[in-house]
């Protein structure tokens, strides 16, 4: 297997505050070219920690990030001034949950894509707006040419969405992270932006991290599934196997939880408690509190993440070994 | 059928459950700030001629998109938005003439659970105080409404010897919401409007208050109407369905007719944009095109036309009437295709599959 | 969110011990303080008699024998005049803001509960008053009726109530949004009972903290006007007063002439900062 794209080694990031709260506790992951995985997890377990660590996003002088994240090759927590203004856009680029926030309300969509391109290629303006107009038919916005010049309150949602797509992939990044993309949109267009990202994904080659709470939206556009938990991965593994066969007491909740049609009449087993203060982990797995494996040594030690054939679980007593689920 | 209510034993009559809420020919439109001067004044049609009832007991599933109405259904009937038309029916008695009295004596029977659990708590009350409210405006003493308080924080998870003292910023959003519903049962009211009041949940925290919600409506006989764009939660649990389009109804009936046997077009699209669960079976094609379009122009006839895969030049000159599917006489919905002499050219086929 | 279970205790003591915590709070807390005892105990503390004038003893400089603060353009003993002004400029500071945040917190949570166009004729007749600087407005107000220090609480309580009115009723619309108050609607409680539970206690705090920011502006505007003859009267000490009355001392006794400033400024200043902790303290969310 060649060097993967991105790579990211034992990442921890805390937040200094009135507390110290320890968003992301030794994440480690790998991505390879033209992959897509899915960090699934609630609120508070470190997705968007996770994605925005990537992008360098966090403030440098409340945050402190340990560990090491190479994407391309590049030592991104060693980037400064203007490489690390190429490496966001360039390499990376980033998609959000609210469109709305990624537009400048002043200026148009298509002169806003153009100039983009331009901030990191020396292509002049005429090549640039047509390029910028391209990316709006990439992304299958209808009636192009008019949307180029339209103001971003002047689309719809899915429109906007769809818009912001094309702003992040304007400058053909390597990787792309999209943070809950389609969590603000209705039903019918949130099945139309899944879609798209997996036909765009096919399209260019490139990798996507796909930050969500929705197992469905998840299972739609990743190959792989890591599941977060109190800024942790838990487990790690194919999508298919992840979802039929889940080995992490949580991951199993999480799916138990999750509403089908098979669940009407009768009572859904959910994962009792809530998810834990991250500014008050407990000492050994932080999902011990919640399990209903739980023994004296999760509460005591806590599991290391065991890797084995491109699978990943963190867990004493797993619902299934990975062995046997694969 | 069974009914039984504490609260109300009026409601065993036998035979079908009589409806607790009625509504009818809803309607609703905001004007809209019109951008220059002169010029017809534009509306927002939110609730355009609705109709719906929901059977005590039961619990009625309002789904559709954003822009839809549903919301705005239900502020109305919770009269905190006066209708420009229309009439309610609550338990008997319409809801119109309710004044003073009568009309604080209605709003105890019908309550309200929002989306937000943080901003539908008072930030300066402790939750216990919160809860207490309620009994009394309606003339508890203080200190036997803080008791009941702390029961019904017991009663929805909330142990009240932990937690009765907190303040709403000191609770996690499931908990919050848990303190929404002992705020909505603290009234002891008949029916109880849940918008969207899952949706901002986690998954695992939304399961446990969904199942909170279903041992509630069991043991204390309510009624729910049920707001939510989550068509597997309405799924789970409905009794009756009602889908909402641009301000109308275009689908209602029983839960397992609209999921098993859907009759619009509409309704359909909305089911199979339903992620899928199984990497072996992903959605390969988008049902619908574009978004739902805006409320203040909706197209002429039938509204969904301009999205709906079917459409022919019927739909835009004749408004489908919401209309009785297969003799079923609880399952309705608005579409040529269900009607043989509606002059749609796929109508006949349609209707004896 | 925390999963302790600690017990909670009431809104206003997280808010104190929030203050207490405080280093700034503390620093001004406590400037205050003192400059408020040497007002109020200025007759047990002040070392001389603030009326007793000496032409031979006029303009001494800080640190002259028997006048620590030296002396001011009649010979008066500084020190005891500063002590005895900050009676009457605290007072002149505190009253006007006190009355203006009755007032303007009753027009502001009516309008903005009420809304709509009694809303927008309320506030729009307020804006007329808006929209003079402060100063002119206070100045144009006490002239009108006259001088005297009655007439420049009544101009200085007209000044700020406007402005207090726009933030009770920006911030009682804001709240009346709030789903909190839909469902306290939703029980069928009386307009004046949400107004008092659900909507006072939020509105409150922000207006407080405005107001609190006001008595700066109120102190100095006082001394304004005082300075130009409008309020308080020779031969009474009060800070604005003294600092026109010293003007002609500037040259050849800079610092005697600049005391009164000063300690309008430090006044003021710890009233700013305090004001300041105070907002961050009753922001119990973060």
């Amino acid at each position: 297997m060649t060097t993967p794209l991105v790579s990211v080694t034992d990442l921890s990031v805390q937040f200094h505050g009135s507390r110290i709260a320890s968003a992301l506790n030794q994440v480690s992951f790998a991505l390879g070219q033209g992959e897509v995985l899915g960090l699934l997890g609630e609120s508070g377990s470190g997705k968007s920690v996770t994605l925005r660590t990537l992008l360098r996003l966090h403030p440098a002088r409340s945050t402190r990030i340990q560990g090491q994240i190479l994407v391309d090759g590049q030592d991104v927590l060693a980037l400064k001034g203007r490489a690390l203004d190429l490496y966001r856009g360039g390499t990376v680029s980033m998609v959000f949950q609210e469109p709305g926030l990624a537009f400048d309300p002043v200026y148009t969509i298509g002169r806003q894509i153009a100039e983009a391109i331009r901030a990191h290629e020396a292509i002049d303006a005429r090549s640039a707006a047509s390029r910028a107009l391209q990316m709006l038919e990439m992304v299958q916005i209808p009636q192009a040419r008019r949307r180029f010049d339209a103001y971003p309150h002047e689309l719809s949602g899915g429109m906007r969405q769809r818009a912001m797509i094309a702003l992040a992939l304007a400058c053909k990044p390597k990787l792309l992270l999209a943070d809950e993309p389609t969590t603000a949109l209705d039903a019918t267009v949130q099945i139309q932006i899944l879609l798209l990202l997996r036909e765009l994904q096919r399209e260019t080659g490139m990798s996507v991290i796909f930050v969500t709470h929705d197992i469905g939206a998840a299972v739609e556009v990743a190959d792989r599934i890591a599941v977060m938990y109190a800024g942790r991965i838990v487990e790690q593994r194919p999508v298919d196997r992840i979802v039929h066969t889940p080995c992490h007491p949580y991951t199993e909740g999480l799916l138990a939880a999750t509403v089908g049609p098979e669940h009407r009449g009768r009572p859904l087993r959910a994962v009792p408690g809530a998810p834990p203060d991250l500014a008050a982990l407990p000492p050994g797995c932080s999902f011990a509190p919640r399990c209903s494996y739980v023994s004296e040594q999760c509460r005591r030690e806590r599991p290391p993440l065991a890797v084995a054939d491109g699978q990943a679980l963190a867990c004493w007593h797993p619902v299934r070994g990975l062995a046997e689920a694969a | 059928m069974n009914t039984t209510s504490p609260s109300s034993p009026a409601a065993e009559h036998g035979g079908r459950p009589q409806p607790l809420l009625v509504v009818r020919d809803l309607k609703k439109h905001f004007p809209v700030r019109d951008s220059g001067f002169g010029g017809p004044r534009k509306f927002v049609h939110a609730v355009d001629g609705v109709n719906f009832s929901v059977p005590k007991g039961k619990t009625l599933g309002i789904v559709g998109e954003s822009g839809c109405g549903k919301s705005t259904t239900a502020r109305l009937v919770a009269r905190l938005m006066a209708a420009d038309a229309g009439s309610l029916v609550f338990d008997g008695e319409g809801v119109e003439e309710f004044r003073g009295l009568r009309l604080k004596d209605f709003r105890r029977k019908l309550q309200m659970v929002f989306q937000d659990s943080f901003a539908s708590l008072n930030p300066r009350l402790t939750i216990a105080e919160t809860v207490a409210y309620g009994p009394r405006v309606h003339g508890t003493p203080a200190a036997e409404a803080m008791r009941q308080a702390h029961r019904l924080l017991d009663r929805v998870g909330l142990e009240a010897a932990n937690f009765a003292n907190r303040y709403p910023h000191e609770l996690s959003g499931g908990q919050r919401q848990r303190v929404n519903i002992a705020r909505a049962l603290a009234y002891d009211p008949q029916l109880v409007i849940l918008d969207e009041a899952v949706a901002a949940l986690d998954k695992s925290v939304q399961a446990q208050v969904l199942n909170l919600l279903q041992e509630l409506k069991a043991e204390r006989g309510l009624t729910y109407l049920f707001i939510s764009h989550d068509l597997h939660v309405v799924h789970y649990l409905s009794d009756y369905v009602m889908v909402m389009y641009l301000g109308q109804v275009i689908e209602t009936g029983p839960v397992e007719r609209i999921y098993g046997h859907t009759a619009h077009p509409y309704t359909r699209a909305l089911l199979s944009a339903v992620p899928s669960m199984d990497p072996a079976q992903r959605t390969e094609a988008s049902p619908l095109a574009g978004d739902p379009p805006n409320p203040i122009n909706p197209p002429s006839g039938c509204r969904f036309r301009d999205r709906c895969p079917h459409a022919q030049p019927v739909c835009a000159d004749k408004t489908p009437a919401l209309a009785v599917i297969r003799g079923d006489a609880e399952h309705f919905a608005a579409c040529h295709l269900n009607d043989p002499a509606s002059g749609h050219p796929a109508a006949l086929k349609e209707s004896i599959a | 969110m925390p999963a302790a279970s600690a017990p909670s205790r009431s809104y206003w003591a997280i808010v104190w011990r929030q203050l207490r915590r405080d280093p700034m709070a503390l620093a001004a807390a406590s400037v205050l303080l003192i400059i408020v005892a040497a007002a109020v105990f200025a007759p047990w503390l002040a070392p001389a008699d603030p009326y007793k004038a000496s032409m031979i003893k006029r303009l001494l400089p800080i640190g002259s024998a028997g006048f620590l603060l030296g002396t001011d353009e009649l010979g008066r003993d500084l020190l005891s005049r500063l002590m005895y002004g900050g009676r009457l400029s605290l007072l002149m500071g505190v009253v006007p803001v006190l009355a203006a945040f009755g007032i303007g917190t009753a027009i502001g949570l009516f309008a903005g509960y009420v809304g709509g166009k009694l809303n927008m004729i309320i506030m729009r007749v307020l804006d007329v008053f808006y929209a003079f600087p402060s100063v002119l407005l206070a100045v144009a107000i006490s002239g009108a009726l006259g001088p005297g220090m009655s007439n420049s609480l009544i101009a200085l309580t007209l000044v700020f109530v406007p402005q207090v009115v726009r933030v009770a009723e920006s911030v009682t619309t804001q709240v009346r949004q709030l789903d909190y108050i839909e469902a306290a609607r939703m029980s069928g409680a009386s307009a004046f009972s949400i107004i008092r539970v659900h909507v006072l206690g939020n509105v409150l705090g922000p207006v407080f903290v405005y107001a609190t920011g006001l008595l700066s502006v109120s102190m100095i505007l006082a001394s304004g006007l005082s300075f130009l003859g409008l309020g308080v009267k020779p031969p009474e000490p009060e800070w604005g007063l003294m600092l026109n009355t010293l003007r002609s001392a500037i040259y050849s006794n800079p610092w005697v002439a600049a005391l009164p400033g000063l300690l309008i400024f430090v006044t003021s200043i710890a009233f700013n900062l305090l004001a300041d902790s105070v907002r961050s303290a009753m922001d119990i969310r973060r």
